[in-house]
């Protein structure tokens, strides 16, 4: 990390400022959590959280808001991840709150709306005062907008006309009991850092982010693949082709792209030259309306 | 899936320059963004898609490219910008974040939040206009957070026909105006950001301008000597102390180094306790270095056993910041529903320490188009700046914010509300 001139490069000075988030928080707050999904945002939080206390271990637990919509090599992923780490795991499960009436499954079988009553639910029940997310603000528009620490009132909301202004590093983590702050120590990185700092820290993923046959339907335009969540309809046709993710959600709304990039090398080459966001070609529930990543993000969604 | 193999990191060369926005509404800046992301390749095709079916929907001559940074709903009703929106490019050369503020005056905390961490200011007029209150305050603001390169974009040249008088006329305004400000590198540049006149590449219709175009002034401006590697102030953040039975005896303070170069076998005090110590290590996941300096978040471990907790600072026993429970400081106001009045209390948070403080006395409140300073002044209100004593319960240790970004700034807290409501800028601490 050193030089005699003192430069740093931008990968190190990103990693630099998300060890300072992370270590405010736990100086500052209470009971802070991470929200881990098993996706590469997250999975680079926790290498960061990581460096951030060494030689200690990661002062706070994770948390997985499970939509029950899992794809099998995340889950392996997570537990084992967490196993290594010497993490406590809480999952929420979107499955759990269904059964027993909290939540009602919308006709259309997709539940990353009603992630967010869970996610509330849970946040209540354990008390955190923080919850880290692996949100950036290069994935959309709204996200564009939102501060490192973002305030939410008792009703886990955000409201983006009213936000606290964030000066230099001097983040505001003030809060009346129930209230909470959502925090993104992955704000500045773009797709292209994430995988960048993958590479240089030899990070394992699961393996559904590398290039990999599935078999798959063509709807609006993407690849989804076919699996308990998602039936092929009527007229759709299943083909095999060879495909990787580039995030991973609700399997029933999280689309593959076709590709043949299967190291983080040709990976990375290959979210460089791309003319099309992550969300933009992999993400059904962007393109409900115009506004509505804002929309949930304003119910409470990280 | 096994881990990745190493690969040479070519990402090693590549630094980061942060800058932000600035100017009137209609000036441009959306644009101007759309065209520097667009020439740069950064632009995605689905964000450009929707962008141009939400233009067509609504009936716009041409595509808004505004729409790629007004992202709220509110924005977009009302086609303002109401906050800071962040966004991401990169050339072989940098990575660049930009802050994309609002130029509306009823959001200037929001312009003020985006140009506190920026290396770099782009301020823009319009060439038919000249300059304009906004432009001025703004150019204020820049000077007042000490953001160290300024960069005048003197747009829409292409509505003046590319008349060299005219941008002559607005430059010569703005420099004279700049002089009266603490502006350390000033830069002006003719564009049309429309149709990306020496924006990308040099512009054969300024033949009279010899200057660089913008992307190559933000690729080479020169900001490695902006930080201060001179004054060793690290602000203790979080003490590292390890239960574990393989880890034993480990005590290490972690932080962002504010400013100097720390290395082991250094002599250093700990305020506000005053004992000294040396350094014993400098430690990161990835092992013990040679050096720390700015912006590196390392662990220090001392050699002699001394209580420091969160809010302490490092520093050499030679060059100390001033423990000061009295500060001077100009104070951005943010608050819209209660003004900053004499007498008033807040919380303070400075580096790594949270106080309380109250407001002993308002100088003046400063009229940022003329600079004049109005000395009958009894509270300011949101986005008015003015010069505030203030007394702290604890000593901060604070610096001069000219001479200490980290050092010299702080932040007021309203107790009830929690909100801030505030933002500092240090002048004078003792």
């Amino acid at each position: 990390m050193t030089s005699p001139t003192y430069r740093v490069s931008h990968l190190d000075a990103l990693e630099a400022e998300s060890i300072f988030v992370m270590r405010e928080v736990v100086a500052e707050f209470e009971r802070p959590a991470l929200l881990f999904s098993g996706g590469k945002d997250s999975i680079v939080m926790l290498r960061l959280a990581e460096k951030a206390f060494a030689p200690a271990r990661i002062p706070f637990p994770v948390m997985h808001v499970d939509t029950g919509h899992n794809f099998p090599e995340v889950l392996a992923y997570r537990d084992r991840r967490v196993a290594q780490l010497g993490l406590n795991l809480v999952v929420a499960s979107v499955q759990e709150a269904i059964d027993s009436g909290t939540v009602r499954e919308p006709a259309d079988g997709t539940r990353n709306r009603i992630q967010t009553p869970v996610l509330l639910a849970a946040q209540e029940k354990y008390r955190f005062d923080a919850l880290f997310g692996g949100a950036r603000r290069d994935e959309e528009k709204a996200r564009a907008k939102e501060r490192v620490f973002s305030f939410r009132d008792d009703f886990g909301q955000w409201d983006p006309k009213n936000q606290r202004p964030e000066l230099w590093s001097l983040y505001n983590g003030r809060h009346q009991p129930g209230e909470s702050i959502r925090v993104f120590p992955l704000s500045n990185w773009t797709e292209l850092d994430i995988w960048r700092y993958i590479e240089r820290e030899r990070i394992e993923l699961p393996s559904i982010y590398y290039a990999h046959d599935r078999d798959v339907v063509v709807r609006d335009g993407m690849l989804y693949a076919v699996n308990e969540y998602l039936r092929a309809r009527e007229g759709e046709e299943i083909v095999t082709k060879r495909v990787r993710y580039r995030t991973v959600g609700d399997a029933s709304l999280t689309a593959a792209v076709e590709s043949d990039a299967d190291t983080v090398q040709k990976v990375i080459a290959e979210v460089a030259a791309t003319r099309l966001t992550e969300r933009g070609a992999t993400r059904g529930d962007d393109r409900v309306s115009e506004a509505s990543m804002e929309d949930r993000k304003r119910e409470g969604y990280f | 899936m096994t881990a990745p193999a190493p690969v040479a990191d070519d990402s090693r060369t590549v630094d980061l320059l942060r800058f932000a926005t600035a100017g009137s509404v209609d000036d441009g800046k959306s644009t101007l963004i759309g065209r520097l992301l667009y020439d740069t390749k950064s632009l995605f095709t689905d964000q450009l898609a929707a962008v141009e079916a939400v233009s067509a929907a609504r009936g716009d001559e041409y595509t808004n490219l505004a729409l790629l940074t007004d992202g709220l709903r509110a924005e977009r009703e009302q086609g303002i910008t109401i906050d800071v929106a962040y966004r991401y490019f990169s050339t072989p050369r940098r990575k660049f974040i930009i802050a994309d503020t609002p130029g509306h005056i009823q959001y200037t905390r929001n312009m003020v939040t985006g140009a506190s961490t920026a290396d770099l200011a782009l301020i823009l007029v319009d060439a038919r206009k000249g300059l304009v209150e906004q432009s001025r305050r703004h150019a204020f603001l820049c000077s007042l957070l000490r953001v160290p390169h300024l960069v005048l974009c003197v747009n829409k040249m292409d509505l003046v026909d590319w008349d060299q008088a005219v941008y002559d006329r607005i430059a010569d305004e703005f420099t004279s105006f700049a002089a009266k400000l603490d502006a350390p590198d000033l830069s002006v540049i003719p564009i049309s950001a429309l149709h990306g006149d020496n924006i990308v590449t040099r512009s054969e219709k300024t033949p009279w301008y010899d200057g660089p175009s913008l992307l190559h002034h933000l690729e080479r401006v020169h900001i490695a000597s902006d930080r201060n590697l001179v004054d060793v102030r690290f602000p203790v953040q979080y003490v590292i102390r390890p239960q574990s039975t393989t880890v034993t005896d480990y005590r290490g303070y972690a932080g962002q180094v504010a400013s100097g170069v720390l290395k082991p076998g250094d002599d250093v005090m700990v305020l506000p306790s005053g004992l000294t110590s040396k350094i014993a290590s400098i430690d990161t996941a990835d092992g013990p270095i040679a050096q720390a300096f700015p912006p590196m978040s390392v662990t220090v471990r001392l050699e002699d056993e001394i209580d420091i907790s969160r809010g302490d600072m490092i520093c050499r026993p030679h060059n100390q910041p001033s423990p000061a429970q009295d500060i001077e400081a100009m104070i951005c106001w943010m608050d819209e529903s209660r003004p900053l009045t004499v007498g008033g209390k807040y919380t303070i948070k400075h580096t790594t320490r949270t106080a309380r403080a109250v407001v002993r006395g308002l100088q003046y409140q400063i009229d940022v188009n003329t600079l004049h300073r109005n000395e009958g002044a009894t509270e300011l209100r949101l986005n008015e700046i003015g010069r505030v004593r203030l007394r702290t319960t604890v000593p901060l240790l604070a610096d001069e914010y000219r001479r200490n970004r980290t050092t010299g700034g702080f932040i007021l807290i309203d107790e009830t509300t929690n909100r801030t409501v505030g933002a500092g800028i240090i002048r004078e601490a003792s």
